[in-house]
């Protein structure tokens, strides 16, 4: 008897959950759908949410007409660029604050992610300028530059917490063995190490991929991501919904495949460690 | 025990991320606070001039100055009252026996990986658009007139927009804490003949405070610098009615040229967030601590 109650009240929680996540999620597939669309199907009324002839067209007349891979290239360089050189200078200052710790490392910790909550509006004027002097301006070396240093505090922050948890008598019995700094590094330190790199690097290649103050407000038409790509859809272009659709369904996708694989990931990096 | 050698290595390897840190910190800090105190305008170099804090005042007499900070506030408020009352809901759903609840997971989730410029032209445009988006449709099949969403309620639909992208991160990170709850206490406390909702009060709710009081500090620090939402859905508009503080500046100094009064908005956005940073930052450090 409790058995069929409780059958029954999984089978409520369960249709309510698919209810709400369907409808979170709605917007997302009904943008897949229309992409695949004729632009007179996608604002038929009624519109219809399978049955209508799927083509593939608008996928490739956003290709030929508008640069789509240069913008997509230029966030891959922009968002894997940022990652890696944050990850070059975070990796020994995170290494250094976990395993020799000083008596000032909690503060350096707090201070760096403090910078982290600068509003960018705050700092916008002066880049720009700066960049406008250096020539910087829509060129992905500056947008690379930006974007590293802002997402510098939380790839510091994560690495730390991930190297904090290995256990530092491996790093002292392998230097009791006679193993220099560097070998320690190399070969004891890297290899446990990596899923938690690894975890770091996914985690802000999705942000610096999304990243749309500085992308929008530093980028022209050279060095513009997909971010401001999408952005010049507005109207009159984004009233054609089925290659608006397209568009954003290619910009998304990559993020989306990838970020369902870093939901844990994303709890540590995004509260600094504050939820577990 | 830390070598005098290893220490001094170690000095060495935290140098570079704390001083590009610091470069990026007081340099342009520095230079907005400057440019706030002088007059200058993009359109007129060599005009510079030193004017105390002309430009505060002038921002504090324009009327836009404080329907953005209104603006501010209040796209603040709802987004945080609609994903955190809707993260808890959320949350305390997804914790119970599911089938599926892997893939609910992973739908609920999909928003926050959605690039904001995407996410505004969808609503934008196939949702809102008052002629042929979705929601039209649906109230012209129920016989009701299209409203026209970004028109008569812009900031409200911004605020629905920004919710429907901040509630995925709510309802994980909550979802996390309730999961570490103790469900032998649930337990006792069902026997003990506790109602659902005495026990969501009495010991859901105190559980989760914590990890709510972090949702509401670190979604405060990315909402106050919504921008991209708001270039792509209404520009602002109609007039100032959408615009918040991000908005305001950049549309003072990018888009009029007015670095001096931009800079003054800048320097206001920087305490508001400090405000917030201050709660966060204790919250944070008392978690090193333990």
């Amino acid at each position: 008897m409790a058995r069929a109650v409780s059958t029954r009240r999984k089978a409520g929680y369960t249709i309510a959950a698919w209810i709400i996540g369907l409808a979170i999620f709605f917007p997302i597939l009904w943008t897949i759908v229309t992409s695949f669309k004729t632009e007179a199907e996608a604002i038929s009324s009624p519109p219809s949410f399978m049955f209508f002839q799927w083509t593939t067209e608008n996928y490739s007349t956003v290709m030929e007409r508008s640069n789509y891979f240069r913008h997509f290239w230029n966030s891959v360089v922009i968002s894997l660029g940022s990652t890696v050189l944050g990850l070059i200078i975070a990796i020994p200052a995170a290494w250094s604050m976990a395993f020799v710790p000083a008596k000032h490392t909690k503060n350096v910790l707090m201070w760096m992610l403090s910078t982290k909550m600068l509003p960018p509006v705050g700092v916008l004027i002066p880049i720009y300028l700066i960049f406008r002097d250096v020539g910087l301006l829509d060129t992905k070396t500056g947008l690379v530059i930006v974007l590293t240093l802002i997402n510098l505090p939380i790839i510091v922050w994560m690495l730390y917490t991930y190297f904090k948890e290995i256990p530092g008598e491996i790093l002292e019995a392998s230097r009791m063995d006679g193993a220099s700094l560097r070998d320690e590094i190399i070969y004891v330190l890297t290899p446990m190490a990596v899923p938690g790199i690894a975890s770091t690097l996914l985690l802000n290649v999705i942000l610096a991929w999304n990243e749309a103050f500085w992308t929008l407000n530093l980028t022209a038409a050279k060095a513009a991501p997909l971010t401001a790509f999408i952005a010049s859809y507005s109207s009159p272009e984004g009233l054609f919904y089925a290659k608006l659709s397209a568009a954003s369904t290619m910009a998304i996708a990559p993020i989306l495949i990838l970020g369902w694989f870093s939901q844990k990931q994303l709890v540590r990096g995004l509260t600094f460690g504050a939820v577990k | 025990m830390a070598t005098q050698h290893s220490r001094s290595a170690a000095r060495i390897m935290i140098s570079p991320a704390v001083l590009l840190l610091l470069a990026w910190m007081i340099v342009p800090l520095a230079l907005t606070i400057y440019f706030s105190l002088l007059r200058y305008n993009l359109l007129m170099p060599g005009t510079e001039r030193f004017v105390g804090f002309l430009n505060y005042r002038l921002f504090y007499e324009n009327p836009a100055f404080w329907t953005a900070m209104l603006n501010t506030l209040l796209l603040v408020g709802g987004v945080l009252i609609v994903t955190v009352v809707g993260g808890i809901l959320l949350a305390i759903l997804l914790d119970q026996p599911i089938w599926g609840q892997g893939i609910v997971r992973i739908l609920v989730i999909a928003p926050f990986f959605v690039m904001p410029t995407v996410s505004a032209l969808v609503w934008k445009n196939m949702f809102m658009n008052p002629v042929s988006g979705l929601f039209a449709e649906f109230s012209k099949a129920v016989g009701l007139q299209p409203f026209d969403f970004l028109t008569h309620a812009p900031l409200a639909s911004i605020i629905g927009i920004v919710s429907w992208q901040w509630l995925p991160f709510a309802t994980l990170i909550l979802l996390t804490a309730i999961q570490s709850l103790d469900s032998e206490q649930m337990e006792a406390a069902e026997m003990d003949g506790a109602s659902p909702l005495s026990r969501f009060w009495y010991i859901t709710l105190p559980h989760l405070s914590r990890a709510i009081t972090v949702v509401i500090l670190i979604q405060t620090i990315f909402l106050l610098s919504v921008f991209a939402e708001i270039l792509v859905t209404t520009n602002g508009g109609p007039g100032v009615a959408s615009t918040n503080l991000t908005y305001l500046v950049y549309a003072r100094s990018l888009l009029n040229f007015d670095v001096g009064g931009g800079s003054a908005g800048g320097v206001v956005a920087i305490i508001l967030a400090n405000i917030v940073a201050i709660f966060l930052m204790r919250m944070i450090g008392k978690n090193l601590d333990a």
